[in-house]
């Protein structure tokens, strides 16, 4: 191997001091190579993020400290260097791209400005040869027309190109390490492939060692050469990526791998796993929307109407019972729209929904209410879906109280009863939200919705704020609770492999269209519609053996985007 | 079916979590303390009292403080410090009954403009915009006008003035936690108009108006001390803390004590909530409640 470019040494950082003091980071230590890619990989809470902050000098400055270690970075220690000699590296000889590509450029400077600072700064460049410099990189990162560009503010740009500004402003600077912080996370997965096969190219030819630090393991695979396991602040494997997802040594790998779900691995069987023996079998139409069309009106100024965005057009599909029907789609999709205007959260413009025989949009008042009995929804950030001022017993107990199901002493048995059933205690009820992780705040909606007996859950991205292997076991509680009570589920989603494991029919949105639906094997097999096939084709495979080639930008502009019409029997797609 | 191991540390009961975090922050604890020496200076003011407040001639005229008249007396010998103690009663029911009257009210508008949407909101939350271009004390003036001179009065009018403020930021909660999925959880469970506002809403609003109320009794006192000072407020011979600044206007050089001493007494109480206020918000604070 080529020269150790950054070594860490027995890094540990912790939070808070005396009782309350909670080591993040303990004895981490790795080395990375010029020009090679270092995966730092684990679940929230591992401190991945935390050892990368610290290199930086970034870490929050109350509360956090380095308690110990070294990490030498030209024969120097960045854990120990002042404040203005950090600055110096930072930026300069180390870059840092972040998750979140919206927040993390200024909004209120315009994208030249901001490339070309750290130029004029670190690099001592006239303005005029920094602007010139910064145009080169933008056509580097693939953006069209850069001195167009390079006038916009960050707003003017949708996600994927932020993204690829921060690149650009990172490696215009052309620096011996290039820190990524989950890059691709809060992008659509046909952008975050277009985005790794950037960072790729840009590694390969400035020859920039490159940490990623990610929980995803699709990614880790495509992008790394070696990988670093984490997991609550200690490393537990560090290997060759291809060694790693052949052979992983440790349990705890093991156990992260088996969780991840694999696109491809139900390909051959039309329906999920079986959990249950004699599960219950997919029954009658529970559930039939017919043509739902929303236009959210544009906030238009004094003078003006404002620009209509069209979120739902035409959108057909049914849902029987037992069944899953996935809504896949990519942000903005207008999946979420449809699963909220199934529940009459959203007022559709036209169509019909109709649950077991009875118009909904025809109801209202407290007729309405009684058929939301009906129907009840997951939704994606269990953080703020369960009200913080209310007790377990209360949330779980309280659409049993709405309908009157139950009261009093049955009440709270049925309570413990439905704890019980989704894996949580019985002894919970007093306790509130901000007390349960993630997964258990996630069983708790399901718990609550539950309890009126729903022939339809609506579940929008469940498990998509859970880390894997949290993830793994909510969706077993899914298909476990769909095959003992036959329910039907509308799950909306955008992660293709969750979706396989998941459904049995899927419906692929874009632009408030559905462009394909089908069976879900026909579907993912055999997509007819250039999108879908797109959309499978980006997904990140949890193997670094597969390789794959660039991706063919998508002509979104030919894209088919009309009526649908039946390719073979029961799989529609849009011409 | 594996379960994730299920960690969540007892924790004692809430409302003693809360005093505790609010002597743990200076701020707070300073201001409690405050506080509750005003309030139980008000209830047992007859007993601590040295003199009575009222009587005239307790003690020499203007004489100045001295170890039987420890803030000295007025010009008609009443005890400067009976009638601060008396005073204290004023004006922990000013701040209360003020604050009262503009919070429950401004909390009503707040909340109906907030949750009903459309037409209700507009209408409701223009015709706030309107008071609110009036500053507070003109309001308050106009209400005296309307309902007359007097210390009560002048409590209802500053509670009036105040309602539009209280409206408003009751407003901008309700509008963020509508958009939260939790509200929206509850909609799709079926739960009722009643419910959704007191069961949804109310719980996450009030605890930010708690703090905004605590602020707010300070400058309900001040507006009541000012009114009292321009004679709308308190009137003769009531022991009120403005009143009886403006009432030692004329004699600031002869007998300095009897504007002093109301005028501390005023400014510790306004420390005294603002401090409370701002104890109480980091006990609120979410991010507070995490740890």
């Amino acid at each position: 191997m080529s020269e150790t470019l950054l070594e860490v040494r027995n890094l540990t950082v912790s939070f808070g001091r005396g009782a309350g003091r909670n080591v993040a980071v303990n004895g981490l230590s790795y080395e990375l190579a010029r020009g090679e890619t270092l995966a730092i990989v684990g679940e929230s809470g591992s401190g991945k993020s935390v050892s990368s902050l610290a290199l930086l000098g970034l870490l929050p400055r109350q509360g956090a400290q380095v308690e110990g270690g070294q990490a030498l970075f030209n024969g120097r220690d960045l854990l120990t260097l002042s404040d203005t000699e950090r600055r110096k590296i930072r930026g300069d000889r180390i870059a840092m791209i972040f998750q979140e590509p919206m927040t993390s450029l200024t909004p209120v400077l315009r994208i030249g400005l901001q490339m070309t600072e750290a130029l004029v700064e670190h690099k001592g460049m006239r303005q005029r040869e920094a602007d010139e410099k910064a145009r080169e990189m933008l056509r580097l990162v693939e953006l069209d027309d850069p001195p167009r560009r390079m006038r916009q503010f960050p707003h003017e740009l949708s996600g994927g190109m932020r993204q690829r500004v921060m690149i650009a402003m990172a490696m215009a600077l052309e620096p011996d390490i290039l820190i990524a912080d989950e890059p691709t996370t809060a992008l659509d997965v046909t952008v975050q492939a277009q985005i790794l096969d950037l960072m790729r190219g840009l590694k390969d030819s400035f020859g920039t060692a490159i940490l990623l630090i990610t929980h995803d393991m699709g990614v880790v695979a495509e992008m790394a050469d070696r990988v670093v396991v984490m997991n609550h602040g200690v490393k537990v494997e560090e290997g060759e990526a291809t060694a790693l997802f052949a052979e992983p040594q440790a349990a705890y790998t093991r156990r992260l791998l088996a969780a991840v779900p694999r696109l491809g691995a139900l390909s051959q069987s039309d329906a999920p796993r079986q959990v249950v023996e004699a599960g219950a079998p997919v029954g009658k139409t529970v559930l039939r929307a017919d043509g739902l069309c929303k236009t959210f009106a544009g906030r238009g100024g004094l003078f003006s109407r404002g620009t209509a965005t069209v979120a739902m057009s035409d959108v057909s599909f049914d849902l029987r019972a037992g069944e899953t029907l996935a809504l896949v789609g990519e942000s903005g999709s207008g999946k979420s729209t449809s699963g909220r205007a199934v529940l009459r959260l959203i007022e559709v413009d036209e169509g019909q929904i109709d649950l077991e025989g009875t118009d909904l949009r025809r109801l209202g008042g407290a007729a309405l209410r009684r058929a939301r009995r009906g129907m009840q929804m997951v939704f994606q950030d269990p953080f703020a879906s369960l009200n913080p001022r209310m007790n377990v017993g209360r949330l779980v107990a309280e659409p049993m109280t709405i309908h009157g199901i139950a009261r009093g002493r049955d009440l709270e048995d049925r309570v413990v009863e439905l704890l019980e059933r989704v894996g949580l205690e019985a002894d919970h009820t007093r306790r509130f939200p901000h007390e349960f992780s993630g997964g258990q705040r996630q069983r708790l909606c399901i718990a609550r919705a539950l309890g009126v007996g729903p022939k339809v859950i609506v579940a929008d991205e469940p498990t998509s704020a859970l880390d894997v292997s949290v993830q793994a076991q909510v969706l077993e509680l899914m298909l476990e609770l769909q095959q003992s009570l036959g329910l039907a589920y509308l799950f909306i989603s955008h992660d293709m492999a969750v979706v396989e494991e998941m459904s049995h029919r899927v419906a692929v949105m874009r632009e408030g269209r559905i462009v394909e639906s089908g069976p879900r094997r026909a579907v993912l097999n055999n997509p007819r519609h250039p999108y879908t096939s797109a959309l499978l084709a980006a997904v990140p495979k949890p193997d670094p053996t597969a390789v794959r080639g660039k991706i063919p930008p998508l002509d979104l502009e030919k894209l088919p985007m009309g009526p649908l019409s039946e390719v073979e029997p029961g799989h529609w797609v849009a011409t | 079916m594996t379960t994730e191991t299920i960690e969540a540390p007892a924790r004692p009961e809430r409302p003693q979590r809360a005093y505790a975090a609010l002597f743990r922050s200076p701020s707070g604890a300073v201001g409690l303390v405050i506080v509750a020496v005003l309030v139980v200076c008000a209830i047992l003011a007859p007993y601590i009292a040295p003199h009575d407040p009222l009587v005239m001639a307790a003690g020499p005229r203007l004489e100045p403080p001295s170890l039987a008249h420890w803030m000295g007396t007025d010009q008609f010998g009443r005890d400067v410090l009976s009638r601060i103690i008396y005073g204290s009663r004023l004006t922990l029911m000013i701040g209360t009954i003020a604050v009262g009257i503009s919070l429950s009210a401004g909390l009503l508008l707040g909340l109906v403009a907030g949750y009903a949407s459309g037409w209700t909101e507009r209408v409701l939350m223009r015709i706030v915009d309107v008071l609110f271009s009036f500053t507070e004390i003109v309001i308050a003036l106009a209400c005296i006008a309307i309902l007359g001179v007097g210390l009560v009065n002048a409590m209802i009018a500053i509670g009036i003035a105040s309602i539009p403020f209280y409206a408003r930021v009751t407003h901008s909660i309700v509008l963020v936690e509508k958009n939260k999925p939790y509200f929206e959880s509850a909609v799709a469970a079926g739960a009722s108009h009643a419910r959704l506002i007191f069961l949804h809403l109310l719980p996450n609003v009030i605890p930010t108006l708690i703090v905004i109320g605590t602020l707010g009794v300070s400058t309900a006192v001040l507006a009541a001390a000012g009114l009292s000072f321009l004679g709308l407020g308190a009137q003769p011979p009531q022991p009120e803390w403005g009143f009886m600044l403006s009432s030692s206007r004329d004699l600031i050089s002869r007998a300095p004590w009897m504007m002093i001493f109301p005028g501390l007494a005023i400014a510790i109480t306004v420390l005294g909530f603002n401090l409370l206020g701002d104890g109480v918000r980091e006990v609120l604070d979410p991010r507070q409640r995490a740890r």
